[in-house]
């Protein structure tokens, strides 16, 4: 097997012995069964009249509260993300562990690839499993399905692959805890700074509206974020807000339009640049 | 900048530079800073020889093992393992490494790191079963080869790493205080280890500040101070001399200052130690030492040994 495959096992080798995965296997099993029974109970909401609601309105609340949930499952998931790759590198070469294995003929751009592909893997596979399972259990208890179901899990696996490329990308120099301390407040900074972005919008004010455009740009995750509310989001509720204008657009946890292409390949070029900088940051790091 | 002295793998038949040396340096520096860690390092180790590189704490001992490792950049000099520059990574498919922070997965097995060392040095996997089973008898780990590596004590980890080292058997063996952590017994058993690795032709350059050791198993030593060679050549070379003990009394603090015409000397109160005499010359410390009124009760020549000459040759450059 190549040395940069060799790290990727390892990576996701680590993790299952260490039981990471078994404690988020439990704990998602624990938040979709008690989110499937909650999203049941919307179904059984009657109105003043004693009258159930109709199915529209029970896709419209199911749809809303979906937002919300998911919200916290991608926020988990980006932090979890940030927080196991702060130290992926800076951990090791600390405590010693990559001195015997750099000594081999394993390049450092292996090293730091392989720990990537590994890592990208369990954050990929995750958010399509606990993802596909929830929209299951929500399917199952309203009948509601939002109308981009893959797009949804793969927005939601963007977002947690971009924090962990940029905790990686810090983990190359700083210590675990610090390169997975920035990540957080960098991926919490950019989520605000995207709210900023849709009150300049709601204001129509450029400058709050740049806020938004450069933090997209220099941290894609609420920018995926986005795009993971649009998958969401019932056409019905799209054309309302639509109808507002410029009110309607300045909704941190709504969308009226799908990323633009332009802003998804920016995606693809980010990825690249972050893995091509960590692989020099760590190749030029002296250990 | 590229990266980290990780040079292309250029083709080099089998065979190819066999009469270079395992390691050779020239005026190989390396600066952190202001701090100078290593300078100008010049250096041959020869094939199948044992090499002790010895030094206090923060001579430079490790940051010389892992600027020929490729771990660390230079700043400037040279430098070749088994003939091809340092940093080539298909040398290090002939090369074994036991670091002085020695550390191993601590939820693999001692079986699965020793596999994980060979799939990346890279081996044979025909040859990994046979590998493993023989590093884990040549360290003493037959019994907990199954057992995770987190439960094992620091010699037991220090021991997987020794076998790790030695997988493949390497042409050249990097080991970085190999010692440090282990019991007399150990400390014997690795003392094997390095005389069965040179018995079947591999170079070992021992990184140790455990002067007995080295004396026991090097055939050729350099010694490091503040980043420089203060001395090196072979075990014989570089312990010629004699050294003198004098159990005396009757001398005053002047009287012994005195005595110092005869070298570099130990004074324990009633015994004296003169580090580098010339037997020739003990007649004439003892008339010496009789005629500033001492009383001498043994003169016992003996080897100089190698923590004698080290000692010395501290003090030589402290005064330098």
């Amino acid at each position: 097997m190549p040395p940069v495959l060799v790290m990727a096992r390892l990576t996701v080798q680590e993790s299952s012995r260490r039981r990471l995965l078994l404690a988020l296997l439990i704990l998602t099993l624990i938040v979709v069964g008690v989110s499937a029974w909650g999203f049941n109970k919307i179904t059984t909401v009657t109105r003043s009249d004693g009258t159930p609601l109709p199915p529209e309105q029970i896709s419209l609340i199911t749809s809303q509260l979906l937002i919300v949930v998911t919200f916290m499952f991608s926020g988990v998931l980006a932090l979890s993300a940030a927080v196991v790759a702060g130290p992926l590198i800076s951990g090791e070469v600390e405590s010693g562990l990559l001195l015997a294995m750099l000594a081999r003929p394993v390049r450092r751009s292996e090293v730091v690839i392989g720990k990537w592909l590994g890592l990208a893997a369990l954050v990929t596979l995750y958010a399509a499993g606990a993802g596909g399972l929830e929209l299951a259990a929500v399917d199952w208890a309203t009948g509601y399905l939002p109308p981009h179901p893959v797009e949804l899990l793969a927005f939601v696996a963007a977002d947690g692959l971009v924090l962990l490329s940029l905790g990686m990308l810090l983990s190359t120099r700083l210590s675990g805890i610090t390169a997975g301390v920035i990540a957080l407040v960098a991926w919490l900074m950019a989520w605000i700074a995207g709210v900023v972005g849709d009150i300049g919008t709601g204001l129509q004010n450029q400058a709050l509206e740049n806020v938004g455009v450069v933090s997209h740009l220099l941290l894609p995750a609420d920018g995926l974020w986005r795009g993971a509310i649009y998958a969401m989001e019932p056409d019905t509720l799209i054309a309302a807000m639509r109808a507002l204008g410029t009110a309607g657009r300045a909704n941190p946890f709504a969308a009226i339009e799908p990323p633009p292409t332009e802003f998804l390949v920016w995606v693809v070029f980010w990825f690249a640049a972050v893995l091509t900088l960590s692989v020099w940051s760590f190749g030029t790091r002296e250990i | 900048m590229a990266e980290l002295a990780e040079k292309t793998e250029a083709a080099s038949p089998p065979g190819e530079a066999a009469g270079t040396p395992a390691v050779k340096t020239v005026e190989l520096t390396k600066r952190f800073g202001h701090t100078v860690a290593l300078a100008g390092l010049s250096m041959t180790v020869p094939r199948g020889e044992v090499f002790g590189f010895l030094g206090p704490n923060g001579a430079g001992k490790t940051t010389a093992v892992k600027l020929l490792l490729g771990l660390l950049k230079p700043t400037s000099g040279q430098g070749s393992l088994l003939g091809r520059p340092i940093g080539d990574l298909r040398t290090r498919r002939r090369i074994g490494y036991l670091p002085e922070l020695f550390r191993y997965q601590a939820w693999l097995s001692a079986a699965e790191v020793l596999a994980l060392h060979c799939e990346l040095a890279p081996l044979p996997r025909s040859s990994w079963k046979d590998e493993i089973k023989t590093a884990l008898e040549t360290v003493g780990l037959t019994d907990r080869v199954n057992d995770r590596v987190g439960t094992f004590s620091k010699g037991m980890q220090q021991r997987l790493g020794l076998g790790a080292a030695l997988l493949g058997e390497p042409e050249l063996v990097f080991l970085d205080e190999p010692t440090s952590a282990l019991d007399p017994v150990g400390r014997h058993d690795v003392r094997e280890i390095i005389r069965g690795l040179a018995s079947r032709g591999s170079a070992v350059f021992l990184n140790s500040h455990l002067l007995s050791e080295v004396e026991q198993v090097c055939d050729r030593v350099a010694v490091v101070d503040h980043g420089r060679v203060i001395a090196s050549g072979t075990m014989d070379e570089l312990l010629g001399g004699t050294a003198v003990r004098v159990r005396v009394s009757g001398l005053t603090q002047a009287d012994k200052n005195r005595l110092s015409q005869y070298g570099r000397i130990d004074d324990e109160g009633d015994q004296i130690t003169f580090a580098n005499l010339d037997a020739e010359r003990v007649p004439e410390l003892v008339a010496t030492i009789v005629s500033m009124g001492g009383r001498v009760y043994e003169v016992a020549p003996r080897h100089q040994t190698l923590e004698d000459r080290f000692l010395q040759l501290l003090e030589d450059e402290e005064k330098a």
